[in-house]
């Protein structure tokens, strides 16, 4: 519990491990180095609360400053990890200082990926990761604003939500023929598509970008689909996914493939060295590598190294879940989707809120809940229990789910009707 | 200005003033008060933000939704009588004076 910890990257994956080592007890140092200035922060609300205006950017810090000295954390902030060296164990900052490390974590996240078009740097044309890019669309969007917003991903519709309530003018374009192709079941990514459309939103999908025009002063004036057609903008938000920050894992020399690879307790080929957040790529216990962006993937994996470090490796199994609010729909996902070739419904899919359960087979992988958390916390005791129920209990409102879990022994997958 | 007395675990009191209308979880990480870990940022997803009100000020909160009841059968330290989530209580001129206790643990 002495040794020396550094961790890279101060996000939400990066504090949680400096915060959860200190909670467990571990003595010797431990140092945040991220290379965004400030305290650590949290993401959800920029594009929620810090967009509609209804927070303030400061509130959005996972803990005050006195936190980090009363837990003696050493928080260096502003300062890019900028080297590696394995054999030496000794980091590089670009300040120019070197830290000796018994354990290094590798929480670097993710950013945007540009957007592959002529016109993609104009200026007014912006993606959102950061809190200075929150405040920055925040402070260009009024209520004569008109913003396309490219990509209907999560990201991409808050912002459209966010900017609509702001009464900014509003189109959502998405190149495949729905939005949320792979994230969301069909019944839920309608819903959501409802909901957009009611608050006046336009969503385009299967609409093709062709360049992002410019106004002659270097400033983005609209945005031109493959067919030629202009659409007027102020602003261009770009929503079109991230990519894994893995260029200090590439330095080191340690395995990359969309993510820093590592094994089920989160560790690289390096045994110093663990990867954790947006940036690595970890096997589920099912045997499938996946990469997730999530809070409580951030947090969870984060907590496990913490663990392993003060106490030992074991394998890391959370049941994911993830959460947008979008308009008045607050969605919750329990599980992962992939997969899934049934959906059953929970509740009116025509009303305020239902729940979407996703069957692989006769298996429970993913539960998609809208305005239901009492359904997505009980989907995630379901998960956590690997129990698979009946399709006609699911449907059947009357029926309690936690009371399903708490009388039916978990049947093994196979046996489920 | 609204003051909530925070106790923790281990006995050590705070007493914080806050703005009107501030959550007892704001309160508590604005002013670096560890006992509230408060993982989902206030939206009633993970349970680490608990507390125990003082059973004379319990009565006066007001009524909790259903989802906070049932996030509350998952915490970490044991549900109490008085147990509530503090992103979910927020305290204004008519609770001033407040005093919560602080579970052994959030995670
Ligand atoms: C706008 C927005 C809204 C979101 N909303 C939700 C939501 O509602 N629900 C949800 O579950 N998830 C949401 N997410 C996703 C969630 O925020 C991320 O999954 C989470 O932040 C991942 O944590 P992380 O620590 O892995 O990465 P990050 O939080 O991105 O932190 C990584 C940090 O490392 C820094 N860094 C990178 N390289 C270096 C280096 N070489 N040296 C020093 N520092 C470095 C980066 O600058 C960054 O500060 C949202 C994300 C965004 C952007
Ligand atoms: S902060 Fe997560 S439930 Fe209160």
């Amino acid at each position: 519990m002495t040794g020396a910890v550094v961790i890279v990257g101060a996000g939400q994956a990066g504090f949680q491990v400096a915060a959860s080592l200190r909670q467990r007890g571990h003595q010797g140092p431990v140092t945040l180095a991220g290379d965004e200035p400030g305290l650590p922060y949290q993401r959800p609300p920029l594009s929620k609360e810090v967009l509609a205006g209804a927070a303030a950017p400061e509130t959005t810090a996972l803990r005050p400053e006195a936190f980090f000295a009363k837990h003696d954390i050493a928080l260096r902030s502003g300062q890019q990890v900028v080297g590696v060296d394995r054999d030496r164990r000794t980091v590089t900052l670009s300040s120019g200082a070197a830290l000796d490390y018994d354990h290094l974590v590798l929480a670097t996240g993710a950013r945007p990926r540009a957007l592959p078009k002529p016109g993609a740097d104009l200026d007014g044309v912006l993606a959102l990761r950061t809190l200075d890019d929150a405040v920055a669309i925040r402070d260009r969007v009024t209520a004569d604003t008109r913003v396309v917003v490219i990509g209907a991903g999560f990201i991409g519709l808050e912002v459209a939500a966010g900017a609509r309530k702001r009464g900014a003018e509003v189109t959502v374009l998405e190149v495949a023929p729905r939005v949320m192709g792979r994230a969301l079941s069909a019944p839920s990514a309608a819903h959501l598509v409802g909901r957009h459309e009611r608050a006046g939103a336009s969503i385009r999908t299967g609409a093709r970008i062709g360049r992002i025009a410019d106004d002659g002063h270097g400033r983005a004036a609209g945005v031109v689909l493959a067919g030629g057609e202009l659409l007027h903008a102020d602003l261009v938000i770009v929503g079109v996914g991230v990519a894994p920050a893995t260029d200090v894992a590439e330095q080191a020399g340690l395995p990359v493939d969309d993510g820093v690879l590592v094994d089920a307790t989160l560790r690289t080929e390096d045994p110093h060295i663990w990867a954790i957040g947006d940036c690595c790529r970890f096997p589920l216990p099912s045997g499938q590598h996946v990469r997730l962006e999530s809070v409580q993937n951030a947090t969870d994996q984060a907590r496990a190294v913490a663990a392993a470090i003060t106490g030992g490796p074991a394998p890391y199994d959370a049941v994911p879940w993830f959460w947008t609010d979008q308009h008045d729909a607050k969605l919750q996902i329990a599980g992962l989707l992939d997969g899934h070739d049934r959906t059953v419904l929970r509740g009116d899919p025509d009303g305020d809120g239902h729940s979407v359960f996703c069957y692989a087979g006769e298996r429970l992988v993913a539960v998609e809940s809208i305005n239901r958390p009492r359904d997505h916390l009980a989907a995630r005791k379901l998960l956590a229990a690997s129990f698979s129920p009946r399709a006609e209990d699911v449907a059947d409102d009357a029926v309690d789910l936690r009371e399903l879990l708490a009388v039916t022994a978990p049947a093994p997958p196979s046996a489920a009707t | 200005m609204p003051t909530i007395t925070y106790i923790e675990a281990d006995g050590e009191q705070h007493e914080v003033a806050v703005a009107a209308g501030t959550t007892i979880k704001d309160a508590a990480i604005a002013n670096g008060i560890d006992g509230i870990v408060a993982e989902c940022g206030g939206n009633a997803m993970c349970a680490t933000c608990h507390v125990y009100v003082d059973p004379t000020w319990a009565d006066r909160l007001p009524a909790m939704e259903p989802v906070e009841d049932e996030l509350l059968e998952d915490t970490a330290s044991p549900r109490e009588a008085t147990s509530r989530l503090g992103c979910q209580v927020a305290v204004g001129d008519d609770l001033d004076g407040l005093v919560v206790r602080l579970p052994e643990a959030q995670e």
